[in-house]
């Protein structure tokens, strides 16, 4: 089972290496990482997805977290009413007699072709897990070249 | 100031007496300023000697160790230290130098990233990056090191902040934003847990480092006393609680006793204070005290519920939450039953050894209590020495017992002796070895012989690495694979050092042997020729139910 937490930290060199090794110490796996600073200078927030086959493991990784001297809060979203967005960014097969169909696909979720070039065409797409999943599996005919994704954000209400 | 002289500034206002260490290139500042700081330095011959001095010294006197070597080679050498403090909770600071800031990334000659290596196995770490933040890091480092659940902490300093020159501003307090330990424990939780003791019919109060950490030793006492509940402890918990006191259990888990392990898997209410359940402790973990419910008192949150299902967590100081517990304990339980099943337990299954005229290694230990009356201070290489050591000499005070628990470090106990010594000169210090961990750190015999510090080597010698050798006896058909080991003479390497050597090859010289050693006025090592393929028992295989104990005696 996947989780979201976030975790504030100090912006400090290390920081992020602590709470990767953190992880990898344990075995735990990391999904996704997203890092940037928030409005306060000298904070950075952190969303991590962690895979933990338990509460049990969950409940440690929240715990461990808590211990580094450099974790300001842990927040766990798991029971928390939350918006979750990721960003992606693709490259799919594309040609002028399937614009419509794909227009259509495009339309059905928060996504833009940025720019086509030659049999190319390059999209974005922000959305939760499920809409992002939907997605490309519609995109899936067309034929994905590429991807990348900024991994999961999350705030809660 | 320079970088230098603010670190020194700094160590004496922490009210740091020793520091233990090694010189090199990239502290050179540092040395340059020690030689008229009126510090007392002690020069080891290695720095993994260095940093189980400073450990030893630390779990001695209950104040933070402080270790310092150079650069690379020199940090790296500390690196076993500051693991093995790290796992036994243990304050300590370790001060290591850098490259000078410009050449760091750059493979520069005795460059390694220090902090990298040393993450995992510190509680926090610090590399200097601007001289003016060097007198805050130092103030902080000692107090993460020596709060809520203490451990290692690094400083690494290039050399160039060093030699910076900065104003020095001494921070009168630490306020960290992101660490704040919890001292008090949960009213509501307490009250709980005091309820369910109230009720219990079959208490057992399971204890660890921790209580030594937090000097609850008193009030667990009073704990035990009041609610008549016999005391069991882990390696670390030794001396935690009287050994002699009528309600201890000794030691639990794979080399505990058997009575202790019977009795906590009989136990209606475990109540966990300062232990974490190391798997040592508990055996197969899903047949742990299956009918009891486990109160667990921890200043660290995350040891709670990590390996064992708890039903009263309470995170906390264990002297704070002992003493609110205390007061909540309107009504003590009837126990008086149980304590009669905890007797009887103790007469069934007692620690046992078979004296058959030769010298076994449970003799040496018993005759070290004896000689001793046990108010020497122990410490323990890692092995069968150390079990030894542990099942055979009475410990009744915090402080007496010092061994690498968590990380079974060899070659711990001779330079923690030292640490030990240093920091109580008026105790006799004794280090239990064996022949093959005592070849780990020989070289700080050295230091002991130049620095007059007269501890006392007591070498189990059974020519084996024995609990590896025990394993292959008992798991591995006895296809004894690299086990067996050579030693030199210890009686004359020790007089190469300076210091002074006795063998001992009959029973009947073993007490002679140690009261002649503990008369001289310098550090002895005593060889005892042991029984060679004598077993620790009992002896709980790994993977296995606590309860099911290899005896190993008709």
């Amino acid at each position: 089972m996947r989780h979201t937490i976030s975790v504030l930290v100090e912006n400090k060199f290390g920081v992020l290496a602590r709470i990767a090794g953190l992880f990898s110490a344990r075995g735990y796996n990391i999904a996704s990482l997203a890092v940037s600073e928030t409005l306060e200078p000298g904070t950075s927030y952190m969303t991590i997805v962690v895979e933990a086959e338990d509460e049990k493991v969950l409940e440690q990784v929240k715990k461990q977290l808590n211990k580094l001297i450099d974790v300001i809060t842990v927040t766990d979203f798991t029971k928390k009413e939350h918006v979750e967005r990721e960003l992606i960014l693709l490259k799919i097969n594309y040609s002028a007699k399937d614009k419509a169909r794909l227009d259509n696909i495009i339309n059905k979720y928060v996504s833009k072709i940025i720019q086509h070039k030659g049999d190319t065409a390059i999209l974005e797409a922000i959305g939760d897990q499920h809409q992002i999943r939907g997605l490309l599996e519609d995109l899936k005919p067309f034929g994905i070249k590429e991807l990348v994704r900024t991994g999961r954000i999350a705030i809660a209400y | 100031m320079t970088g230098a002289q603010i670190l020194i500034e700094c160590l004496k206002r922490e009210g740091v007496e020793v520091i233990f260490g090694y010189p090199g290139g990239q502290v050179l500042p540092i040395f340059d300023k020690l030689y008229d700081a009126g510090l007392k330095f002690i020069l080891t011959r290695h720095e993994q000697g260095a940093a189980h001095a400073a450990d030893g010294y630390a779990r001695a006197t209950g104040k933070t160790g402080v270790c310092l070597a150079t650069s690379g080679p020199g940090a790296t050498n500390l690196a076993t230290g500051i693991a093995n403090a790290y796992m036994d909770s243990i304050p300590l600071v370790a001060i290591t130098g850098q490259v000078k800031s410009f050449l760091i990334g750059n493979d520069a000659f005795q460059e390694a990233d220090i902090t990298g290596i040393t993450r995992p196995i510190t509680k926090h770490n610090y590399l200097v990056k601007d001289v003016k933040d060097l007198a805050r890091i130092v103030r902080e480092a000692f107090y993460i090191a020596s709060s809520g659940r203490p451990g290692p902490v690094v400083i690494d300093i290039p050399s160039d902040i060093q030699m910076q020159d900065t104003e020095f501003i001494w921070p009168e307090t630490v306020d960290i934003r992101s660490y704040k330990p919890t001292y008090y424990g949960h009213p509501g939780q307490i009250k709980k847990a005091a309820k369910l003791i109230a009720q219990a019919k079959k208490p057992i109060l399971y204890i660890g480092g921790g209580i030594i950490t937090s000097g609850a030793s008193f009030v667990l006492r009073e704990l035990a006393e009041k609610i008549q509940a016999p005391v069991t402890w882990t390696l670390m918990g030794i001396g935690a609680f009287p050994a002699t006191h009528k309600l201890s259990l000794g030691m639990l888990g794979m080399h505990g006793t058997g009575y202790a392990n019977h009795a906590i898997m009989e136990a209606d209410i475990i109540i966990a204070v300062g232990a974490r359940f190391d798997d040592r402790v508990t055996g197969r973990i899903d047949t742990f005290a299956p009918g009891a419910k486990v109160i667990h008192i921890d200043i660290d949150p995350a040891s709670i519920s990590k390996n064992i299902k708890v039903d009263v967590p309470i995170v906390g100081d264990a002297r704070n939450i002992i003493g609110e517990l205390l007061e909540q304990l309107k009504k003590a339980p009837d126990t008086s039953e149980w304590l009669k099943i905890a007797e009887g337990l103790k007469r069934k299954y007692p620690l046992k050894y078979k004296d058959d005229g030769k010298i076994k290694p449970q003799y040496v230990v018993e005759q070290l209590y004896e000689v001793t009356k046990g108010n020497a201070i122990i410490t323990t290489e890692v092995g069968q020495n150390q079990m030894w050591a542990a099942q055979w000499y009475k410990y009744d005070h915090p402080r007496t017992f010092i061994s690498s628990g968590g990380l079974g470090t060899m070659g711990f106990g001779f330079p923690a002796a030292m640490g030990a010594k240093i920091g109580c000169p008026d105790k006799t210090v004794i280090d239990i070895a064996g022949d093959g961990s005592i070849q780990m750190n020989i070289q700080e015999l050295a230091t002991c012989v130049c620095n007059k510090i007269n501890v006392k080597v007591a070498i189990l010698n059974n020519g084996y690495l024995g609990m590896v050798r025990q394993w292959q006896e008992l798991f591995y058909k006895k296809r004894y694979s690299q086990v067996c080991i050579t030693s030199p003479d210890f009686v004359k390497l020790a007089e190469s050092y300076g210091a002074e050597g006795i063998r001992v090859a009959k029973k009947e010289d073993v007490r002679p042997a140690i009261e002649k050693a503990l008369a001289i006025d310098n550090t002895v090592f005593i060889d005892f020729s042991v029984e060679p393929e004598e077993n620790v028992y009992p002896m709980v295989p790994a993977g296995e139910a606590i309860n099911r104990m290899i005896e190993g005696l008709a």
